[in-house]
């Protein structure tokens, strides 16, 4: 067998996590940020090696042959593209939240912080990896107990419950998953196909019966769950309020993706005439994310759930392009995905960093910021315009596609969906107004005192420059979308809506 | 049908070896007791128990190899004329009552928790607080009768498991019970609640042996046999509608459910399971389960297959109720050891939902697949790694010297002992059917199997069902990690276990994760051993 580089990327920060804990609690944050950086450099080989050799870098074991599931590892475009940004987004994370549990009473230490980090990360990296159902589903689950801890562990004083809110809105869209994951595996079996693979499962023409649906429906519930869409999003703004702002980035940037990932994956991917049948509704829904979403940030006090209710509306543009089923709306989302992770987690690191000098997360708290601290200013305005996919940044290619790629087959919905672009432009800048200009508040002047260290500045210009070098030169990300998203296309037998303008012609 | 001649059974010792080792052991140990000398008399009994179920273990792991290569007599044989089996699950069940046995009698064996002494009292015939027993307490005296006491009930179980008739299974429930009430009564501290426990559990269990014997009255007017082939030829015969043969199988029913501890017939568990020294309590909780669920089996699938169609629905009813009600009530507990008690009753409801599937080898389980026999015995054997484990624990939380179940007085636990913590987490991740550990492999086989058996409805009432469950272990990690202590509970703290708690620790811990991230082999080495053999009705 060929040397296994997947299951190794996944197990590397692991075992990472058990070395961190097993080191003195100065070592181990060092350690954990080495190591994250290793692994960073680690998926730039394995990416170099099947890209210059084209060896395929799948690996199949049989894991449970009674079940037909199989440890099933593989790298599409997608996966590719979801690997790339978590083992990016980890050490920003790290180095934005250095100082975390030190010198705090009551909390957890700092190297705990950096471990289950690091677990968070190992486990995404398998579930992004999986090509087994069964597979794809335990690492799905699994993530939630390291992001429990994140979350229950450190910062707000309510987190504890916060952290159980996460957790059982987490279960309980894991165990609708679990009946679907079930049924599946039981219709499947039926239909003679003992496998869980996705590859498999994809050939396997399921039967359009209730079970059939029923079994969609668990899928796409959970999956709305996990990339809140609204009216599952209500666990999300209280876990972001509660926990570190590394934490949050980490959660909507990596975990919340699973959502939208497994959308993809198994919605289209296995139960393509289900998720037709479901379009309508889930457009709409997508429709009342984006718009709730913004609404919802331009009413927020505390900056921590804006920028929660922000992606709340940034998943309703992903989860719109993913069920309009156009190759232009299914590559910009997966590239949608990617862009998130990179401004919202840039704009919850330097949030953060203000939040943590003021000492409060409320808008209100804020003012005249960018006369004491430019720099900090400077980078909240710009991943915030990031996040608002003004041209230039990745965002826009991302959010542009999205768009117009649902206007070739449903023109009302993205007509309404624009709508979110506007408010974005609008609670974006109107928070900045607030937070940073006019003058100068008592409260900033004593609190604010330092602009942006040297190192928070280099947690946040590797995101700063990987949005903004996408936005000019898209096509390394696109190239891997593509692909994926014309198998989807071919998987769901679905056809780019033909521009009616040629018909005239 | 008039009895004529009494013939004498032919006994094929070869095949009951492990049950005889148990057995044997057991009355050997009882002479121990009375004639080794105080002070080699403990560790003569901990070695004498481990060493005699690691051969009953032994062997059943050599029947299994021979069987299946044909050297010894198949499976197929009827030992004991006809009324005794032992066939592959049979010798699963062995093997996995006599696994959890040994773990938990090494667990018996732990001294240092209790600075030198056992978890059980000096002198169980004494009566509480009086002077005879704080005598004993003073003069240090170790009393060791409840190696006996488990292996007689091991033996119990092992007969229920391997019954093919009506009495045997009677019998097998009676020697199974009989050793566990002493047992509960045991504890060392605590003693009026553990007598009281040990009386309600006496009492009920004697209105269930009761209950149970009269259905059996009933089966056998009905078939005229007690042995189980006559009573599924019977049940054949008559299309299943006599009211002789329904009346027998709700009160044998009734009788076997109550051992499980299943709604509504688990009022004893929460009290006995509180009352009952923790050691006891887990070996209760886990090859107490394992053993009436065996025994239903067989009842159930090969006895009264038959009537398949009529206690499905029943079951699948006492399933949703065991479930609900033993989830809601366990959420409003503040003693952690009534919350495993409630937790082990909701999981009784888990276990239920494959046995109503009842896909077997016999009617619609396709080759390769795993099906309720298989599924059943894999969750029992995450449950049981899991709550002997959870249970192992509680005994480790102490405050001056006695266990503290209070769970209020748990706050911070996990966080100043990060290792017993995380062995915590992960016992409790298990029950409540996280993966990468056990339980979520069990309940992912289990309710695939109800669904697979046309009961997809049951399989997601029984999801919703651990939706509820999970908020169980929730609030105990939640308090675990997170809750800050109160300042009188400061003294509250983990006591440092000798080694016997550490292996019975360890063993749980590596076969809950083993489980949860290689569970194939297990599981096919357990649908291998599924298929239940039927003698023909001679």
């Amino acid at each position: 067998m060929a040397f296994p580089f997947l299951t190794v990327l996944g197990l590397l920060p692991l075992v990472l996590a058990i070395l961190v804990w097993l080191s003195k609690p100065t070592a181990g944050r060092v350690v954990g940020l080495v190591g994250a950086l290793v692994t960073l450099v680690y998926t730039g080989g394995v990416i170099a090696y099947t890209k210059v050799t084209s060896t395929p870098v799948t690996e199949s074991l049989d894991w449970l042959p009674i079940i037909g599931a199989k440890y099933s590892m593989d790298l599409d475009g997608m996966g590719l593209l979801m690997v790339a940004m978590t083992v990016f987004l980890v050490p920003a994370v790290l180095i934005a939240e250095w100082k975390t549990g030190i010198g705090e009473t009551g909390r957890f230490s700092s190297k705990s912080f950096v471990a289950l980090v690091l677990l968070v990360e190992s486990f995404s990296l398998f579930s992004f990896m999986s090509f087994d159902l069964l597979v794809f589903y335990i690492f799905f689950e699994a993530t939630l107990i390291p992001m429990y801890f994140l979350i229950g562990g450190w910062s707000g004083a309510k987190r504890g419950k916060a952290a159980a809110k996460f957790l059982l809105f987490g279960l309980a869209g894991g165990l609708i998953m679990l009946f679907g994951v079930i049924g599946t595996a039981v219709v499947s079996s039926s239909q003679g196909t003992v496998s869980l693979n996705f590859l498999d499962l994809a050939t396997t023409s399921f039967q359009d019966s209730v079970a059939v649906k029923v079994i969609f429906l668990c899928f796409f519930i959970a999956f709305a769950l996990k990339a809140p869409m609204v009216p599952g999003h209500i666990w999300l703004p209280d876990a972001a309020e509660e926990t570190t702002p590394g934490a949050a980035a980490l959660m909507v940037g990596v975990l919340d993706k699973l959502g939208t990932f497994g959308m993809i994956r198994i919605c289209i991917g296995v139960f393509p005439v289900q998720s037709q049948w479901a379009t309508p509704v889930i457009m709409i829904l997508a429709v009342i994310s984006i718009l709730y979403g913004a609404f919802a940030a331009l009413g927020s006090k505390n900056l921590m759930r804006l920028i929660a209710y922000t992606s709340i509306s940034h998943f309703g543009f992903m989860v719109m392009g993913i069920f309009a089923l156009t190759s232009q709306s299914l590559s910009g989302s997966i590239f949608y995905m990617v862009n998130h992770a990179l401004s919202t987690g840039a704009l919850y690191l330097v949030i953060g960093y203000m939040i943590h000098r003021r000492g409060s997360a409320r808008v209100d708290d804020f003012g005249g910021v960018v006369n004491v601290a430019p720099l900090a200013a400077g980078f909240t305005l710009v991943a915030g315009l990031a996040s608002c996919a003004l041209p230039g940044t990745s965002s826009f290619v991302s959010e542009f596609m999205a768009i117009a790629g649902t206007w070739t087959r449903h023109p009302v919905i993205a007509g309404v969906a624009v709508l979110g672009t506007v408010l974005a432009a609008v609670y974006i800048l109107w928070t900045y107004q607030r937070m940073m200009t006019g003058p100068v508040t008592e409260a900033t002047r004593d609190r604010i005192t330092t602009d942006l260290s040297w190192r928070e500045r280099w947690a946040l210009i590797p995101l700063v420059a990987a949005f903004l070098v996408l936005g000019f030169w898209p096509h390394p990300a696109l190239q891997e979308a593509a692909p994926t998203a014309d198998y989807y296309m071919v998987t769901a037998a679905a056809h780019d809506p033909v521009a009616v303008i040629e018909e005239g012609r | 049908m008039t009895p004529t001649s009494f013939t004498a059974p032919t006994l094929d010792y070869l095949l009951l070896v492990p049950f005889l080792i148990v057995l044997g052991v057991a009355c050997l140990g009882v002479l121990v007791e009375a004639f080794v000398p105080r002070a080699p008399r403990f560790a003569t009994q901990v070695a004498l128990a481990v060493v005699g179920l690691a051969a009953a273990i032994g062997t059943t792991a050599w029947l299994w190899v021979d069987g299946k290569s044909g050297l010894i007599d198949p499976f197929s044989s009827t030992i004991v004329s006809g009324t005794v089996l032992v066939d592959p699950p049979v010798l699963a069940m062995w093997a996995i009552l006599f696994g959890f046995g040994l773990i938990s009698v090494i667990g018996f064996a732990e001294r240092r928790l209790h600075s030198g002494a056992t978890a059980f009292t000096p002198m169980a015939a004494a009566i509480p607080g009086s002077t005879a027993e704080s005598g004993a307490r003073e003069a240090g005296l170790v009393h060791s009768e409840v190696f006996p006491l488990a292996l007689f009930s091991l033996a119990g179980m092992a007969l229920l498991v391997s019954a093919n008739d009506l009495l045997v299974l009677f019998v097998g429930l009676e020697i199974l019970s009989l050793p566990l009430y002493v047992m509960s009564g045991l504890a060392r501290h605590r003693r009026l609640v553990s007598q009281e426990a040990a009386l309600k559990y006496f009492l009920l269990g004697a209105a269930a042996s009761a209950i149970f014997l009269f259905g059996v009255a009933f089966l056998f007017g009905f078939a005229g046999s007690f042995s189980y082939d006559r009573v599924a030829s019977a049940v054949t015969f008559t299309a299943g509608s006599d009211p002789l043969l329904l009346a027998g199988l709700g009160l044998v029913g009734v009788g076997m459910l109550f051992k499980i501890g299943a709604v509504p017939f688990h009022s004893w568990v929460p009290d006995v399971y509180q009352g009952a020294p923790t050691p006891v309590t887990s070996f209760m909780s886990v090859c107490t389960k394992i053993a009436a669920v065996g025994g239903l089996l067989r009842l159930f699938y090969v006895a009264l297959g038959g009537m398949r169609w009529t206690w499905q629905p029943l079951l699948a009813g006492v399933a949703i109720l065991t479930i609900v009600v033993g989830a809601i009530i366990a959420i409003n507990q503040a003693d952690v050891k009534r919350i495993l008690a409630y937790s082990s009753i909701a999981h009784a409801g888990f276990i239920l939902v494959p046995v109503v599937g009842a896909v077997t080898v016999g009617n619609m389980l396709v080759d390769g697949q795993a099906g309720s026999v298989a599924s059943i015995l894999f969750y029992l054997v995450a449950y049981g790694f899991a709550t002997i484990g959870a249970f192992t624990v509680v005994t480790l939380v102490r405050s001056q010297g006695h266990e503290v179940t209070d769970l209020s007085a748990w706050a911070g636990v996990g966080r100043r002992h990060p290792v017993i913590g995380f062995a915590m987490l992960v016992f409790l991740l298990s029950l409540a059917g996280i993966p990468l550990t056990g339980g979520f492999v069990g309940k992912f086989a289990a309710f695939a199997a109800a669904w697979r058996g046309g009961y997809w409805w049951l399989a997601l009432v029984a999801i919703a069902g651990s939706l509820i469950a999970v908020y169980i272990y929730i609030r105990v990690i939640q308090v675990m990690f997170f809750r800050a202590p109160e300042s009188d509970s400061a003294e509250v703290d983990v006591a440092l276990p000798g080694g016997a708690t550490w292996i019975v620790l360890a063993l749980c811990f590596v076969g809950t994760l083993g489980l949860g991230l290689a569970p194939g082999p297990v599981l096919d080495l357990l649908q291998s051993a599924a298929a239940f053999v039927i003698p023909s009705a001679g």
